[in-house]
């Protein structure tokens, strides 16, 4: 199945882009995303158990991902 | 009920007089404003960028929620994204209900959410010409921390 990952702010920076597309096994978690992630160049600026979210929704690493989902890894927030 | 992401500065007599009525007796109003200063470092602007799509359904969220915690409340919220300069307004929540208890409540439930919860960042540009996203080494909440996710 193939998921849309979209990175922000630091990153976004460590991986000098903003989206990656992955195609992933059935099954698969948000933790084999950040796994997938922080193995890319730049990407050990990203912790391994960062705040997720899949299509807008905050989750746990462990929750299982369907064909076509955006997940989005969320640096410690700054809003306000 | 209204929250918004603008690139407008924020009118917060506008969003006043989106809530306030006759019989709402209460309405409390916090301000999110650029300080000049953090963590001794002189600023001269922030730039905020926000995961807007989630950032929208989120702030729904936190109005739901905070709609659910304090019946009879009313609430409008905007935060901006974009460069914004020293004193500008970052984030204006308003809320009102029939008294000041519920009110004042919800406001703080609200500001906390936001803090806590919303997708937005904050790039720092400092006097010095350096710019630093803040709290970019800050602690990755739990996600039982994340109150009504």
């Amino acid at each position: 199945m193939d998921v849309t990952v979209r990175v922000f702010a630091s990153y976004a920076d460590a991986l000098g882009r903003s989206e990656v597309d992955l195609a992933l096994p059935p099954g698969a978690t948000v933790e084999d995303v950040v796994q997938s992630v922080t193995r890319l160049p730049g990407g050990s600026a990203i912790p391994l158990t960062p705040l997720a979210a899949v299509n807008h929704r905050y989750v746990s690493l462990a929750a299982e991902l369907n064909d076509g989902d955006e997940v989005a890894l969320i640096p410690p927030v700054a809003g306000g | 009920m209204r929250a918004e992401l603008t690139t407008s500065s924020l009118d917060v007599t506008k969003l006043i007089g989106e809530v306030a009525s006759p019989e709402r007796g209460a309405t409390a109003c916090f301000i999110g404003t650029v300080r000049e200063m953090n963590d001794g470092r002189s600023v001269q602007g922030i730039e905020y960028r926000a995961y807007e799509e989630m950032a929208k359904e989120e702030l729904n969220r936190i109005l739901l929620e905070a709609a659910t915690l304090h019946d009879g409340v009313d609430i409008a919220i905007e935060h901006r994204t974009g460069q914004l300069g020293v004193g500008e307004a970052s984030v204006a929540v308003v809320t009102s209900h029939s008294h000041r208890g519920p009110s004042l409540d919800a406001l703080r439930f609200v500001v906390e959410a936001i803090k806590s919860r919303l997708p937005i960042w904050k790039l720092e540009l400092y006097a010095d010409g350096s710019r630093e996203w803040v709290n970019a080494a800050g602690d990755t909440p739990a996600m039982s921390d994340l109150s009504g996710t």
